[in-house]
């Protein structure tokens, strides 16, 4: 049987996050949690490589507190196979670096595989690090921006790469770590049959002593990087605002942009 | 406040989360166009299908999950709130379907119900001719049995899903000299010998919602494809209205929901002489009115439901009030929608000036409100003898 | 004190130095006075211009080591990896900055794991602590609803990714030219590069464009975005657009600002016919000056828009246009 991974995170709905105007701070509080959008098309790509292949597993799995477990059933009820949630308290605080090398430890304990998928980047930290992260710990190669795949065998792949003057093609002998971008795929919605399994599906919970994570790449102390401090930019206000599409607006504002040097 | 609190099951908040999902990510983006080019929504029918909404009203026995008549209304009023048009994909299916889940022997059942269930094929209900439209029991299309088959010749007209649909139930007479009991229903395969798909119709509303003319020239129907016996296709036709009917209330009931929370949103934005126009009363009044007329009609329609799933013997008239009611309230409530928006209401950038159109049919099809009325009529003079 | 190595990983594209290496090595420069630094660009690439080395000095470099093989021409994640790897081990530097480019998000990573270094993504802002002479990266996260301020107190090299036009080149720095050749060391990889394929419709630059012209909804439909085209010519822009135009099909992804799509921060932003749901907004809000155009007088882009005109795009647009001319 051949195997996919899929990494996703859970994340605040970006959507829903308003500042405080009072304190300019972010309300994270009563904000929906979802799944990373970048990741639900690792998801589906996975899924899509599945109905492909046949005989294939899809684990899908997460590193966060218990409550993630939410978003694993939503990857269930897509359609994957298994979840696999990474909890412990050592856990919390893990940068990028730690972050990559749990998720890697995790890999190794699931044991063999063809692909890991996962997002782009998470739309909370934004860095877009762990995917390549995990497979430097793993040795095999990564692919970045991954916007479509030509082929997929279970050792070999031809894959094109957006890149910033169009994209690379790419071929890819053996395993590797890809991360998802939106012109991917569409991402399905859940079956009802699949949302009432993953409800009752049993979740298993892996902390560090389990995947054999060492205390010394984890959490807090294992984390090179630290955050000296978290603020919110100012609060962008509209300025000037006119009514009409007469010439005399559209003059206005070409005069505003010449004087305040933009064009 | 935007929706009156039921209790559901949470398989049924499941299924409507679904509808949900489908109606505001998948439908919405393609509702204006597929209603300005009258475009069938192939690749929503794919998701209604691969989602298992299909298989709500399909017994479990036959990859179904033997929900009903509820179910497919909650599901029919979340799709119809975002599009009243394509709702038609997935309740004209049912309309197909429940003559066969009815009244069909188990081989039927077997061949046909598995497909519509997942969503492979869609079903569609053809009983209306040019000359057979509330009067029922006026067909002309014929059937005439010949060694193993039946021989179908004559046309059905404004049948929904009908260019599309690959399993369709047809009423035609076996015995023209019986009237309405010589009405027999046949399932008819899209590829029998004989079968056409004749002219498009060309809407004011349910625009995406396909409405085409059956033509049946020579048919060849297979002998095993009769449903129940010759003779009883009236009785067939009025016992999946009864299932049906909380489809078409919930539809309408739906398409006043969407109009309803346009205009109160609306209502919040625009602002004239330097406040939200919601601040005036008339239009708060009028929106306040919408939301009473909404939850009437939900209460009725959702009891409707609920006593045919359970069985209640009695409910034609209710389920003629719900129907009549809903529609009319639909009516009502996109055109006042229209009026909140005013000169935008009339635009087509805005959704509401298609509810009101689409809305106009849920008065009109599947029995109009008015022989609904006869039917609550007649069935409340059946009870006056009770009354001392 | 000893010297403390500053090494700016480069980015060649066809032999030509991208503009974010002379933003780092400008910066560099800069932080490098406060900290006793010593300035290393390393260049990986094929046939680089020798004028663009040149300018390395100018913008400030003390030394330029550069990897020049045809097997750098395209993008094997797998020989960047090993043969920057390489040089940092061996030179054993106290920060390394890169642009957050595609190629860079791709390689860093990996080398942050490899040199067990801590790496900062997407900076906006570098600076040095005083007390400690660490490097403090400021970063956005939330699609830029908050920033943080992160340093790397125990490893070392302090490792950056920073997004282009975020620096200034400074070109007066005009230091002597000190170049090292190293030769490129082949390593197994089980990837490939097929092709590059420079496409029109993907080389969408949104990134480093000092004019963004962004079209939505209000533009109706495919044949209607010519005119955001137009007006992004005549003002010397790049077309973006919002998640609406591009799920509707009307131009490719590449083009997406916001959430699901890029992130821009251009001097002059326009958004044309684009309600500015949050998620667009996240994409663009830190445009340096945002002109909305929009009929709906109650978009959320107004709220945050610097200049904004309440009416008809197809009317406003094409008079812009003619203004220009």
């Amino acid at each position: 049987m051949k195997r996919l991974i899929v990494f996703i995170k859970q994340v605040p709905d970006t959507a829903e996050l308003r500042i405080d105007p009072k304190t300019n701070t972010m309300i994270r509080t009563g904000v929906p949690s979802i799944i990373n959008p970048f990741d639900m098309y690792a998801i589906e790509e996975a899924l899509r490589i599945k109905e492909k292949w046949g005989d294939t597993e899809v684990i899908v799995a997460t590193m966060g507190p218990p409550q993630a477990e939410e978003a694993l059933r939503e990857a269930l009820s897509l359609g994957c196979d298994k979840a696999i949630l990474l909890t412990d308290r050592k856990f919390a605080a893990s940068d990028t670096f730690a972050t990559s090398y749990i998720l890697s430890k995790a890999v190794e304990k699931i044991g063999d595989y063809n692909i890991i998928l996962t997002g782009k980047q998470a739309t909370d930290g934004d860095t877009a690090q762990v995917g390549p992260g995990i497979a430097s710990w793993l040795n095999i190669p990564s692919i970045t921006y991954v916007k479509k795949m030509i082929e997929v065998k279970s050792d070999y792949a031809k894959i094109e790469r957006l890149m910033d003057y169009g994209y690379d093609i790419i071929e890819i002998k053996g395993k590797f770590l890809m991360t998802a971008i939106k012109d991917l795929n569409e991402p399905r919605i859940p079956s009802f049959r699949g949302k009432m399994a993953a409800k009752k599906a049993e979740i298993p919970n892996w902390d560090a002593a389990y995947i054999g994570a060492e205390d010394k790449n984890i959490g807090f102390l294992g984390s090179p990087t630290r955050v000296v401090k978290a603020f919110s930019p100012p609060p962008k206000q509209g300025g000037i605002k006119t009514e009409g599409d007469d010439i005399e607006t559209a003059k206005k504002l070409i005069a505003n942009l010449k004087e305040s040097h933009l064009i | 406040m935007l929706k009156m609190k039921y209790e559901l099951t949470e398989e049924q908040k499941e299924l409507v989360a679904i509808a949900h999902q489908i109606a505001e990510e998948k439908i919405k983006p393609l509702r204006e166009k597929y209603d300005e080019e009258q475009i069938f929504p192939e690749e929503i029918i794919k998701i209604f299908g691969q989602s298992d909404l299909y298989r709500v009203f399909i017994p479990e026995e036959y990859e179904g999950l033997g929900m009903g008549v509820f179910e497919m209304a909650l599901i029919t009023e979340e799709i119809s709130r975002v599009c009243g048009g394509i709702a038609l994909a997935y309740a004209g299916s049912a309309l197909g379907a429940y003559p066969i889940i009815l009244f069909g022997n188990e081989e039927q059942k077997k061949k046909y119900l598995p497909k519509i269930a997942a969503g492979e094929t869609i079903a569609a209900f053809a009983l209306t001719e040019p000359d057979a439209g509330s009067d029922a029991g006026a067909v002309r299309t014929t059937a005439v049995k010949q060694g193993n088959k039946y021989i179908l010749n004559g046309t059905k007209q404004w049948i929904t899903n009908g260019g599309y649909a690959g399993i369709h139930s047809v009423f035609a007479s076996t015995n023209p000299s019986k009237g309405i009991r010589g009405m027999s229903t046949f399932i008819v395969e899209k590829d029998f010998k004989g079968f056409e798909i004749g002219k498009k119709e060309n809407k004011l509303g349910i625009r995406a919602s396909n409405t085409s003319e059956l033509i049946f020239n020579d048919c060849e129907v297979p002998e095993e494809n009769l449903l129940g016996k010759e003779g009883i296709g009236f009785r067939i036709a009025m016992k999946t209205f009864d299932q049906s009917r909380p489809g078409v209330a919930a539809q309408a009931l739906g398409i006043a929901q969407g109009a309803f929370e346009e205009a109160l949103k609306y209502a919040h934005q625009r602002k004239q002489f330097g406040q939200i126009i919601y601040s005036f009363q008339a239009i708060k009044f009028m929106i306040a009115n919408m939301a009473m007329k909404i939850e009437a009609a939900r209460g009725l329609v959702y009891n409707t439901a609920k006593l045919i799933d359970a069985g209640e013997k009695e409910t034609a008239g209710y389920s003629a009030m719900a129907k009549t009611m809903a529609s009319d309230v639909a009516m009502e409530v996109t055109t006042d929608a229209i009026q909140v928006l005013g000169g935008y209401g009339y635009m087509k950038e805005y959704p509401v000036e298609k509810m009101f159109r689409d809305a106009k049919i849920t008065q009109i099809y599947e029995g109009t409100n008015q022989i609904q009325r006869e039917v609550i009529a007649a069935q409340l003079s059946k009870q006056v003898s009770r009354l001392k | 004190m000893d010297k403390r190595n500053i090494i700016v990983v480069g980015e060649v594209n066809n032999g030509n130095i991208h503009h974010v290496t002379y933003e780092l090595t400008s910066k560099a420069a800069e932080l490098g006075e406060r900290i006793n630094g010593y300035v290393e660009v390393l260049l990986l690439g094929y046939s680089i211009n020798k004028e663009h080395i040149k300018r390395l000095f100018e913008t400030g470099a003390d030394k330029a080591i550069i990897i020049d093989n045809e097997k750098l021409g395209l993008l094997n994640d797998d020989y960047f990896v090993a043969n920057i790897r390489k040089v940092l081990e061996r030179e054993n530097p106290y920060i390394v900055l890169t642009g957050a480019t595609p190629q860079g998000r791709a390689i860093i990573p990996k080398l942050a794991i490899k040199l067990h270094a801590g790496l900062t993504a997407d900076c906006t802002d570098l600076d040095i602590e005083a007390e400690t002479d660490l490097l403090l990266q400021t970063r956005p996260a939330f699609g830029g609803n908050l920033m943080a301020t992160i340093k790397t107190p125990e490893h070392t090299p302090q490792m950056s990714t920073v997004r282009p036009k975020v620096f200034k080149i400074n070109e007066n720095y005009n230091k002597k030219e000190n170049i090292e050749n190293i030769e490129f060391e082949e390593t197994n990889s089980l990837i490939r590069i097929i092709e590059m394929i420079k496409s029109e419709e993907d080389n969408v630059n949104l990134a480093d464009a000092d004019i963004v012209v962004s079209g939505g909804r209000g533009v109706g439909n495919k044949e209607n975005f010519s005119i955001i085209y137009d007006f992004a010519k005549k003002i010397n822009g790049v077309v973006g657009a919002s998640r609406a135009a591009i799920d509707a099909g009307w131009i490719p992804y590449p083009h997406q600002v916001g959430q699901t799509g890029q992130t821009v921060s251009p001097k002059l932003y326009f958004a044309i016919g684009i309600s500015g749901a949050i998620q667009h907004q996240v994409g663009m809000k830190s445009s340096d000056y945002i002109v909305a155009i929009n009929k709906d007088t109650n978009a959320p882009i107004f709220n945050i828009a610097d200049y904004g005109i309440v009416g008809d795009l197809f009317e406003i647009v094409p008079k812009l246009i003619k203004l220009l001319d």
